[in-house]
């Protein structure tokens, strides 16, 4: 009984009582939320039966896998260029630090004008949220690769590439991974908050309607829904980044 | 990184070009062109409208942002002081962290209604998560050995959190300290932008409605400069503090 992964199930079971129970005897009004049992009943039944969810959860997430794939892949490759560049990385400093407390959001409507209404805005404004993480930890990653493994490749007189693909990779998959983690959550936020502000289709303009006519059932529904998928991919990640780093930081 | 003040001049260089470039390319519709902005962003400092909306966002950072970085510290601190409640929460604590948070604005719109208290509630959930996990990580990485000398020379409690964990415990909180307050920033304008009936954010919602762009670029422009600023103040301390501690 002294295993972490049972109290924590104790502390979600314990939760979702709670909030039933204060739902159920009207502390919380039904107005402002629903029971937990009703949100995976309504859940269940828009799957079943909503003729819209299967054409916007696809929409949604495809938006999604493409943001995320984008953010990585420019990230690493945009921070490869300014690890280089000593100087530009001087000049772009500030605006790496500080861009998250920027609210990316507002340059939405932009998007939305030289893009047009539909995917490709929508994947934009993800891929900007995200990249910026996985810039910032390339470059940490690849600042702290031990010196010492540079030393072992010019001894075993391996070429440019082969240092890159079998010391540098290696040494700096834990924190690339630790930024594609935080890619991953910022591009779905992103492109949920473009679907919420102008969308066609969509979860986050499904929450939006639902939300608008009152619907309560579907709105938490999409809610449950879109955080059961934000929480089972981050504790994929997470277990994967600790297997990785045990298997890298290994004593 | 030694940054000097030419780097900061080629950054806003840069960016005057990059931005009037963009305006030569799409146009007046979607963008305002950055001389045209700043007059804008002249005028509307000398309205009374902008002024009520400035201070409605000021009172809600304000409160948003103490309970963000006292409860993030407090609960931190307590998490990380056991063992035991490092391990149960502090995954429950990152996943909360990651989940996007702006799938529970209706929510907190429907509990808190519009105004104050929802904007509030919507910054202090952003902030609070870094802030906690930081101080988790700072507590569990203070050095065993540090604790048991401590301990060795009898210091009072006191004393104790003043040499031993303070210095040692610090800057990482600092660094939380310095995350918290971005994202409660960003969080209290996500929450002005969709749930609110006044503010900068609401401002902002307000010209987005109706397409007017000088106001949207110039009100954009304000609020960069309000973040990118503040975090340059607390990245300094921060780095004051780092530097203290060498």
């Amino acid at each position: 009984m002294r295993n972490p992964a049972f109290w924590r199930l104790m502390i979600l079971v314990g939760g979702v009582l709670t909030i039933e129970v204060l739902c159920r005897s009207g502390v919380v009004s039904s107005y402002s939320m629903i029971p937990p049992s009703q949100m995976v009943v309504a859940l269940v039944d828009m799957i079943r039966h909503a003729d819209w969810f299967w054409s916007d959860a696809r929409y949604t997430f495809q938006n999604i896998a493409v943001a995320i794939l984008l953010s990585i892949v420019l990230g690493f490759v945009i921070g490869l260029i300014i690890h280089a560049l000593p100087r530009l990385r001087r000049v772009l400093n500030p605006v790496l630090l500080s861009y998250y407390s920027v609210p990316t959001f507002v340059f939405y409507p932009l998007l939305v004008v030289i893009f047009g209404i539909g995917p490709s805005s929508l994947i934009v404004m993800g891929a900007m949220f995200g990249i910026v993480a996985m810039i910032s930890s390339t470059l940490t990653a690849i600042d702290r690769i031990p010196r010492v493994y540079g030393k072992v490749a010019r001894v075993g007189r391996m070429s440019g590439w082969q240092t890159a693909i079998r010391i540098k990779l290696p040494a700096a998959t834990p924190r690339l991974f630790t930024g594609l983690t935080l890619a991953v959550a910022y591009s779905v936020t992103g492109v949920i908050a473009g679907e919420f502000i102008i969308a066609t289709a969509g979860l986050g303009r499904q929450l939006t309607l639902s939300y608008n006519e009152f619907d309560s059932a579907t709105m938490y529904g999409l809610i449950l829904l879109i955080l059961i998928f934000a929480a089972v991919i981050n504790r994929f990640l997470q277990s994967w980044e600790a297997r990785i780093y045990r298997r890298w930081y290994r004593k | 990184m030694k940054q000097r003040w030419w780097d900061y001049v080629i950054l806003v260089v840069a960016m005057l070009v990059l931005w009037q470039v963009a305006f030569y390319m799409v146009g007046p519709d979607a963008i305002a062109p950055p001389l045209e902005t700043v007059q804008r962003l002249g005028t509307l400092i000398t309205q009374d409208d902008f002024w009520n909306n400035a201070k409605a966002t000021g009172i809600a950072f304000f409160y948003a942002c103490v309970l963000a970085l006292v409860g993030g510290l407090v609960i931190g601190v307590a998490i990380g002081s056991s063992k035991m409640a490092d391990e149960i929460l502090s995954p429950i604590l990152g996943t909360l962290y990651s989940i996007p948070k702006i799938v529970l604005y209706p929510v907190i719109l429907l509990i808190f209604g519009l105004g104050l208290s929802a904007k509030v509630v919507f910054g202090a959930i952003h902030g609070f998560f870094p802030v906690a996990l930081f101080a988790i990580g700072a507590i569990r990485n203070i050095p065993p050995v540090l604790l048991r000398t401590g301990r060795v020379m009898k210091l009072s409690w006191l004393s104790l959190a003043r040499t031993i964990l303070l210095p040692a415990a610090g800057p990482e909180i600092i660094t939380g300290l310095r995350m918290g307050f971005s994202t409660t920033l960003l969080g209290t304008l996500i929450g002005e932008l969709f749930a609110s009936n006044a503010g900068l954010g609401f401002m902002l919602m307000r010209a987005m409605d109706i397409d007017n762009v000088p106001d949207i670029m110039a009100l954009t422009l304000l609020l960069f400069l309000i973040a990118t600023g503040a975090n340059t103040i607390i990245l300094a301390i921060e780095h004051h503090v780092h530097a203290f501690n060498k």
